[in-house]
């Protein structure tokens, strides 16, 4: 039985094609897609990331004032120059690794990201983040209408999530997206084994071509497994993979690892998803201790991104290959009673790659409490923002995917002096 | 209309968590009407299940030193999954997983503040089975589970487990803290769209004051937690918000003295519980659990439970009565449309197979991989539902877990079909009857095909357990039966 999309889904998340075109090792429908097999990494920094944490403006004195248990000395920031403001900034001193890809010339940051009326709730923002919408956030993720835009048919791979859930960036009406938090755990098990599973496997794949037309959940469901049993192969291969460098033994590195297998071993995906959490610092949020919470989170990104950056131009991927990080707010200038920081506006993304341009792009706030201060808001809270997120997300598929923007956002919000791909 | 039996297994599949051999004896003379007394009025049943942990014939448990639910986060998961699968009042359980996806907890941050031990306490402790009586979240949801969301928000703000989880703890005078007045606004009561910043600025400041109490040393295992109101650090200034506060269409929280000052607090609390948005938004997420999620309710219908609401003190009691006697509930188009949470799937594939010589233990990296880790919700908002669970990783999880299942219990599933084993179509009718779904009649043929395939069909015990395991695989595993 076949019949379109269109039929089955209502709202919402796409469910898999339901004839599907699955070559089974290298994807040569991947290839087909188009010429440039370039891919993008996009890293969800979630729950609010500190920007000012990350990117330090160590020589504003007001920085220190409004943060005097928070404020990085510094005497122990990695400098990486000044902006066009010539405001100097540094690194948070545990990012090591990502000071030697901005001196390679691979890294860009971009300051002061956001938009008007900042949305404080996690939820809302990670929604108007996904969507690109602040004015309606419930619908399809920017991301997913991209994917939208690739001619089909589409491989099953051609999106690949190293999480649980779909994120809402990713989702669109027409294309789905594998979920593969575990490579070696995406397998087809068999109660007995033997010549059963495989009997099994058969009878599983037959279940899951009937596509009930009257009952759409069991449908998407249905489709979900079609998928899953058409890409359990492909998957495997990537569990083979021999990486270059050691990923560090934590999700985030093993996220990481999985994509550059994917890339290795040819899945042909264009987009994947890898996230790491825990930047909601409320409270204790600990800049400067090796065991501080914030310090641990920048642990574990720069050696997440350092692993991916040299394995992927050990292995002459890296040119291919663009890593984009958001966060869905950044946080309050002035630390709270409870050494940490409460949901702010504008914060910092960077951009990781062999086409990336690097370098610091957008000017940093200035952090005098004066309401007055034009680069803040909210009585001087908080950061204003000076780039729209949207004209990041164009950058991004204009310049590397070679896409149209402003159909995929949905408008024109093309800016010129931030060439960091 | 559906017939009375089906009806009441709709009803125990999502006031319960679906028709195991204790629910068939147990409900199988009742009415309706009947049925649906005797999940909702469970007061008058005996709360006994955790007396039957470690005993023969129950789902097992596993842990690597005594039992410990109290202070090990596991057992306390294993605990909970055993009281899904074994207690006498499953809509007791269900609406504790509800207040648990609702106010959202998570054990981690909060065993970084206590450490493991204590964040198991604060959030599962049974307060009977405590050394000084600590009782822990989930113990609170389950004494409220069908009172007031008026009383539960109250206790909810004074609640251990939240004071740390949203940073209550540092709430003060000087610098108050938004976390928990933002998510008492956003997801606890009126929701995004019905609060402003300015509204969370000022709940932060009723809330100043409203500090973890900790009695003893942390390094002990009689240390206890509690809250205590700091007068000193309250902000006795006045607070006013963009709705009303007071009957009168006061906007403002008076000015008053520090000693008096959780009277903000209650205030705050009493106009949040009994605001319309609040009623709507309640019944809202009561309908979508219990009737559907995915087709748009008619705002008369909400309306009419919004009200019911109000009219009872916020009680969620006379809200689920009226659910579940409304046809709305009951029509047969909405059985099997609800996509099963992970928990839901697991605890009603053990009531349907079998749970003898199964440890609750085996499911918890599974339920974790199928995106559902009991008190470890990945966010304040709870778990994202619908849709979402089904990801292509976690469905081959599913699939993978009923695979593990039907090994375990591969002995039984054949004992269980030695009376069809006269051929591959009787036992594959044998146990689809058994494993209640909505089978669609191409899959039964499937079914057939793979129980006639890779052999003569003998009958043999050998071949039953195979084919047996394999059918309650590829059953548990298909599309059809991840709906309740």
């Amino acid at each position: 039985m076949s019949l379109t999309r269109r039929t089955f889904i209502k709202n919402g998340v796409a469910a898999f094609t339901v004839t599907l075109a699955v070559p089974r090792f290298v994807s040569d429908l991947a290839h087909a897609q188009g010429p440039v097999s370039r891919n993008l990494i996009v890293l969800d920094l979630s729950g609010g990331n500190d920007g000012l944490s990350l990117l330090v403006p160590y020589l504003d004195p007001f920085y220190y004032s409004r943060r005097p248990t928070l404020g990085i000395p510094a005497g122990t920031v990695l400098p990486i120059g000044s902006d066009t403001s010539g405001k100097a900034l540094g690194l948070h001193p545990k990012l090591t690794g990502l000071q030697g890809i901005f001196n390679d010339g691979r890294l860009a940051f971009l300051q002061r990201v956001g938009y008007a009326n900042s949305s404080r709730s996690h939820f809302f923002g990670t929604d108007i983040w996904s969507t690109a919408n602040p004015g309606n956030s419930t619908g399809s993720g920017w991301v997913g209408r991209y994917l939208s835009t690739i001619a089909p048919p589409l491989d099953p791979l051609v999106a690949w999530n190293t999480t649980g859930d779909t994120p809402h960036m990713l989702q669109s009406s027409s294309v789905a997206v594998a979920s593969i938090p575990s490579v070696s755990a995406y397998a087809f098990q068999s109660p007995t084994g033997g010549a059963e599973s495989a009997l099994e496997r058969t009878a599983a794949t037959s279940i899951a071509s009937h596509i009930p037309v009257d009952k759409p959940q069991v449908a998407f469901v249905s489709t979900t497994v079609q998928s899953a049993l058409a890409t359990l192969d492909r998957v495997a291969s990537v569990g083979q993979y021999a990486p270059s460098v050691t990923y560090p033994n934590n999700g985030f590195g093993q996220a990481l690892r999985a994509v550059a297998g994917a890339m290795a071993k040819g899945t042909g995906t264009k987009v994947f998803w890898v996230q790491t959490g825990g930047f909601d610092t409320h409270a204790s949020q600990d800049t400067i201790a090796d065991n501080g919470a914030y310090v641990k989170l920048m642990v574990t990104l720069n050696d997440g991104l350092t692993a991916l950056y040299n394995d992927l131009k050990n292995q002459g991927l890296l040119s291919n290959t663009l890593l984009l990080s958001f966060s869905e707010f950044g946080r309050r200038i002035t630390e709270n009673g409870s050494r940490g920081t409460d949901h702010g506006a504008a914060s910092v993304m960077f951009a990781m790659g062999g086409g990336v341009r690097g370098g610091l792009y957008g000017t940093s706030a200035d952090l005098s409490p004066d309401p007055k201060n034009p680069t803040l808001e909210n009585a001087a809270g908080d950061v204003t923002f000076e780039t729209d997120f949207r004209s990041a997300y164009a950058k991004v598929l204009d310049n590397w995917l070679g896409a149209d923007s402003v159909a995929v956002l949905g408008g024109n919000f093309r800016k010129s002096g931030i060439e960091f791909v | 209309m559906a017939d009375s039996a089906q009806l009441i297994a709709h009803l125990l599949r999502r006031a319960g968590f679906g028709v195991g051999p204790d629910e068939q004896a147990a409900f199988g003379g009742l009415s309706y009407a009947q049925a649906v007394d005797r999940l909702v009025n469970y007061d008058a049943i005996p709360d006994a299940v955790d007396t039957h942990i470690g005993q023969a014939g129950y789902l097992g448990t596993t842990s690597n030193g005594p039992f410990s639910p109290n202070t090990v986060e596991t057992d306390a998961q294993q605990r909970w999954l055993f009281r899904m699968v074994h207690s006498q009042r499953p809509l007791q359980e269900k609406m504790t997983l509800f207040w648990h996806n609702y106010f959202a907890t998570g054990f981690d941050k909060i065993a970084g503040v206590v450490t493991a031990t204590h964040a198991t306490r604060l959030m599962a402790g049974k307060a009977s089975e405590d050394p000084v009586g600590q009782r822990g979240q989930i113990e609170m949801f389950r004494a409220n589970a069908l009172g007031s969301l008026r009383d539960l928000l109250i206790q909810v703000t004074i609640d251990p487990a939240m004071l740390i989880w949203l940073d209550g703890d540092t709430n003060t005078k000087a610098q108050p803290q938004e976390n928990f007045g933002r998510e008492l606004m956003e997801l606890f009561s009126r929701g995004v769209g019905y609060y402003t910043e300015s509204d969370v600025y000022a709940a932060a400041r009723v809330f100043t004051g409203v500090n973890l109490q900790t009695n003893g040393d942390v390094r002990t295992p009689t240390v206890s937690f509690g809250w205590i109101y700091r007068a000193n650090q309250h902000d006795t200034a006045s607070k006013t918000f963009s709705f009303p506060i007071y009957p009168d269409g006061g906007k403002t929280i008076p000015a008053r003295s520090a000693s008096v000052g959780t009277q903000d607090a209650i205030d705050l609390i009493d106009a949040l519980a009994y605001h319309p948005e609040t009623a709507r938004r309640v019944a809202r997420k009561l309908y979508d659990f219990f009737v559907s999620e995915t087709i748009t309710p008619a705002q008369a219908d909400i309306d009419a439970l919004a009200n019911i609401y109000l009219q009872n003190g916020t009680q969620i009691k006379p809200v689920l009565q009226a659910i579940f006697m409304a046809p709305q509930f009951q029509d047969q188009a909405m059985h099997f449309t609800r996509y099963a949470w992970p928990v839901e799937f697991v605890v009603r594939a053990l009531k349907e197979v079998g749970w003898t010589g199964y440890s609750a233990a085996s499911a918890l990296g599974p339920l974790s991989s199928m995106g559902q880790q009991l008190l470890e919700p990945p966010n304040v908002a709870g778990w994202v539902l619908g849709q979402s669970w089904f990801s292509t990783g976690a469905m081959l999880t599913r699939m993978n877990w009923a695979s593990n299942l039907a090994a375990n219990q591969q002995f039984r599933i054949a004992a269980a079909a030695a009376g069809a084993k006269s051929s591959p179509t009787a036992l594959v009718d044998f146990l689809t009857s058994r494993l209640t779904t909505d089978l669609d009649p191409a899959v039964r043929a499937d079914l057939i095909t793979y129980a006639s395939a890779g052999g003569v069909w003998t009958g043999s015990d050998t071949q039953l357990r195979a084919k047996g395991a394999g059918i309650v695989h590829l059953i548990l595993g298909s599309a059809a039966y991840q709906f309740v």
